[in-house]
């Protein structure tokens, strides 16, 4: 077994995933019973000393967060669930919270907890309908036990409306408080003006669902898996040229190969059974070659040495008969559509990069491509546009994945 | 000093009073960023990233006109990403919107050596202008989306919120709400987005009409400085005059009481006052 269980709820288990006995079964119950008698303080140490980081694309650490919106002055703070995943081949939450909604939501309420909030939002993407009505019967059932209302913590699900962008945190709070999803410049940081301007907790589902296996446990069990610089586990989504995509729980460290041919596991590569390239990372990643992919890891260093990045954990597969210059086309018309369109270098060079490619600019005109791409990655106001043009420039440093089309 | 903090811009130690902005500090420092959406008058919109500059340690370039000095800060006004973003900011807007009438855009494209056509040939912002009222124009094929109107008539000056950003991506644009013409909106046509718009995409009728006859002569136009007689605020105005004829009135951006902005009949009421003359 490659697989581990954790995050996802034991192949063995049959409670319905929103029950009472679910909450139990999952050691949920105790864990909020544990949390809420601690202090605020005790509870970040912990969460830093398990040194869980932000699962949704940026690797930040998580008790470093709580411990600035704890800090951060202010009588009203919020706690928001991050469950917008719009990433293309990003569909991890969505599993998460299928199948147990109730960790990720014990997360919620715990962080509120902790950094001393009454109110929490959980945002989700707006086609979810069926997740968010079991996240809905699962809040129900953490109402029916005392843990969510307004005495404790009063917790709003927030549906959103097909935007990618929506899911870039700030332009997350303009989204809930009813304005244009543009992302606001940073700093002020959410964990000091946020939400209505009130210090606010942002995090992932799985982050959130992480915390709660940690209270459900301790420390030590937390710190099982994983390398010495990255701890735990990760769910990755794998898509494409394999034979067996879904869903995993992996632990950090295993290698890239084992990911994609493990038989409990991708189970090989599909298509014509020879590996091509794979996109780490969902539109925003970068094109990695079968000699990288052979040498690397799922782990930060190991991936950041050939200029990788987790992200949200999308694991795209393409077969050594894939165009990619068709696939980098497709990620380009998915950016200048989602684009917000508030700064230059994103609203109009998302347009240009779909525009060049679209005449084998790759081929004719590779400088001026990496000059929009650079000043694209590094004059454009959020992640959207930052991280738009990197496949891009992936592919146009691996000439050799651009030999077959 | 206390309320003061002291960063280096190029190498060189400058210190500023607390809550500068990073442009400001450029400023003092002799070393001038190039903006382009920012305005005195206006909360920075940070959308037009001409104004960027590189922070020793942070990972993307910072905007210079919203970012807050801070001590010990490193700042670059020059280095080779800034320098690259700068330029292809420019050509990004010369291949989308008509520069014709934007000193300020003209000014960056030739200053940071902008090719003006690299990313020409593409979708662009060309479109027929909206001349649905007697006061003021809206060429939206000059426009740079850099959110200077919105703000002014939004809560920066006017506080009539008539005009917002719609759509996304290249298809956003200023919108009076749900595409409507001005006179079905809610514009109360003081003009202040007209007076801080940098591009001349709104652009008094008067003028308008003139230039598309060719009769705008700026060589020929003469400012007088009166003060607005509708009310007792107190506004300053200057009257453009050519040919013995107002052609346009606007309020110095620094006076203490307009700080630039007008309502309708300081700013439009000048028909007014040539009617009662021509009487
Ligand atoms: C364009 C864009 C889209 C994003 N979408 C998501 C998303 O759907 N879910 C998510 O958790 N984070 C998303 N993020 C990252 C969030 O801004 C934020 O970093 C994250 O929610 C923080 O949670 P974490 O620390 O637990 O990862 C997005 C970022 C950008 C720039
Ligand atoms: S980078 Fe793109 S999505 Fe982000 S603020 Fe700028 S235009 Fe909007
Ligand atoms: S004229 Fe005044 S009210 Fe009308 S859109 Fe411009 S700023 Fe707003
Ligand atoms: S109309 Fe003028 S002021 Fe308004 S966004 Fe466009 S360029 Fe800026
Ligand atoms: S002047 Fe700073 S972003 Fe436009």
């Amino acid at each position: 077994m490659n697989q581990v269980r954790r995050l996802l709820p034991d192949f063995g288990t049959t409670s319905s995933p929103t029950s009472v006995e679910r909450l139990k079964e999952r050691g949920f119950a105790e864990a909020l019973r544990k949390v809420f008698a601690m202090s605020g303080e005790d509870i970040i140490s912990q969460i830093t000393e398990s040194g869980i980081k932000g699962r949704g694309g940026a690797a930040f650490p998580t008790g470093l967060k709580w411990s600035s919106v704890y800090k951060a002055p202010g009588e009203t703070k919020y706690v928001v669930m991050n469950a917008d995943e719009s990433e293309l081949g990003t569909f991890k939450d969505r599993v998460l919270l299928e199948e147990d909604p109730l960790g990720a939501l014990v997360g919620v309420l715990i962080a509120a907890h902790a950094v001393g909030a009454k109110k929490a939002f959980c945002y989700i993407r707006g086609e979810y309908r069926d997740v968010e009505n079991r996240m809905a019967e699962a809040l129900d059932t953490l109402r029916s036990q005392g843990w969510v209302g307004p005495d404790r913590v009063d917790v709003q699900i927030r549906r959103g409306a097909g935007a990618y962008i929506a899911g870039e945190e700030t332009a997350l709070f303009n989204s809930i408080e009813g304005k244009r999803p543009e992302p606001r410049v940073k700093p002020p940081f959410p964990t000091i003006k946020g939400l209505w301007a009130s210090p606010t907790l942002i995090q992932n589902v799985e982050t959130l669902a992480n915390v709660a296996v940690l209270f459900a446990h301790d420390t030590e069990w937390f710190k099982q898996y994983g390398t010495k610089e990255t701890i735990g586990t990760k769910l990755v989504a794998i898509s494409g040229h394999v034979k067996q995509p879904g869903v995993y729980e992996v632990p950090f460290g295993m290698s890239l190969t084992d990911i994609l041919n493990a038989p409990d596991l991708g189970g090989g590569i599909a298509g014509s059974g020879r590996l091509g390239a794979m996109l780490l990372g969902g539109a925003a990643g970068t094109f990695l070659t079968p000699e990288e992919i052979a040498k690397s890891s799922l782990d930060y260093a190991s991936l950041g040495a050939v200029g990788a990045n987790i992200g949200s954990g999308a694991v795209m597969v393409f077969d050594d008969t894939v165009d990619l210059v068709g696939v980098t086309t497709r990620l380009a018309r998915f950016f200048a559509e989602e684009s917000c369109g508030q700064c230059v270098p994103c609203r109009v060079g998302t347009q240009r990069v779909v525009e060049l490619i679209e005449n084998d600019g790759i081929q004719s005109r590779p400088q001026d491509l990496r000059e929009l791409g650079l000043a694209m990655r590094d004059a454009s106001i959020c992640g959207l546009g930052q991280t738009a043009p990197l496949a891009l420039l992936s592919l146009l440093d691996r000439p050799e994945l651009r030999q077959h089309a | 000093m206390e309320n003061s903090v002291t960063l280096a811009i190029d190498g060189q130690s400058i210190t500023v009073a607390e809550g500068t902005t990073l442009r400001a500090a450029c400023d003092v420092a002799h070393h001038t960023v190039p903006t382009l959406c920012w305005h005195e008058n206006l909360t920075p919109a940070n959308a037009c990233r001409a104004c960027v500059v590189e922070v020793k340690g942070s990972r993307t370039l910072v905007a210079s006109c919203s970012r807050i000095a801070e001590n010990g800060m490193e700042v670059q006004t020059g280095s080779e990403r800034v320098m690259n973003a700068r330029k292809v900011v420019a050509e990004l807007l010369l291949s989308t919107s008509d520069s014709n009438l934007a000193p300020d855009l003209i000014a960056l494209a030739q200053n940071s050596g902008a090719q003006a056509d690299r990313f020409a040939g593409g979708a662009t912002w060309a479109q027929p202008a909206l001349e649905d009222n007697n006061l003021y124009v809206r060429d939206l094929s000059k426009c740079i989306l850099c959110y200077r109107c919105v703000e002014a008539c939004g809560d920066d000056a006017q506080n009539t919120f008539a005009i917002a950003v719609a759509g996304r991506g290249f298809n956003a644009h200023i919108d009076a709400g749900f595409g409507r013409d001005l006179p079905e909106s809610d514009c109360v046509y003081c003009g202040n987005c007209v007076a801080v718009c940098p591009t001349g995409a709104l652009i008094g009728k008067k003028e308008w009409d003139l230039r598309q006859t060719g009769q705008w002569d700026e060589s020929q136009i003469t400012q007088t400085e009166t003060i607005c007689s509708f009310c007792g605020v107190g506004c300053e105005l200057n009257l453009h005059v050519m040919d013995n004829q107002i052609i346009k009135v606007t309020s110095p951006m620094d006076h203490p009481v307009t700080h630039g902005m007008l309502c309708v009949k300081g700013r439009y009421g000048y028909e007014f006052a040539q009617s009662e003359e021509q009487s």
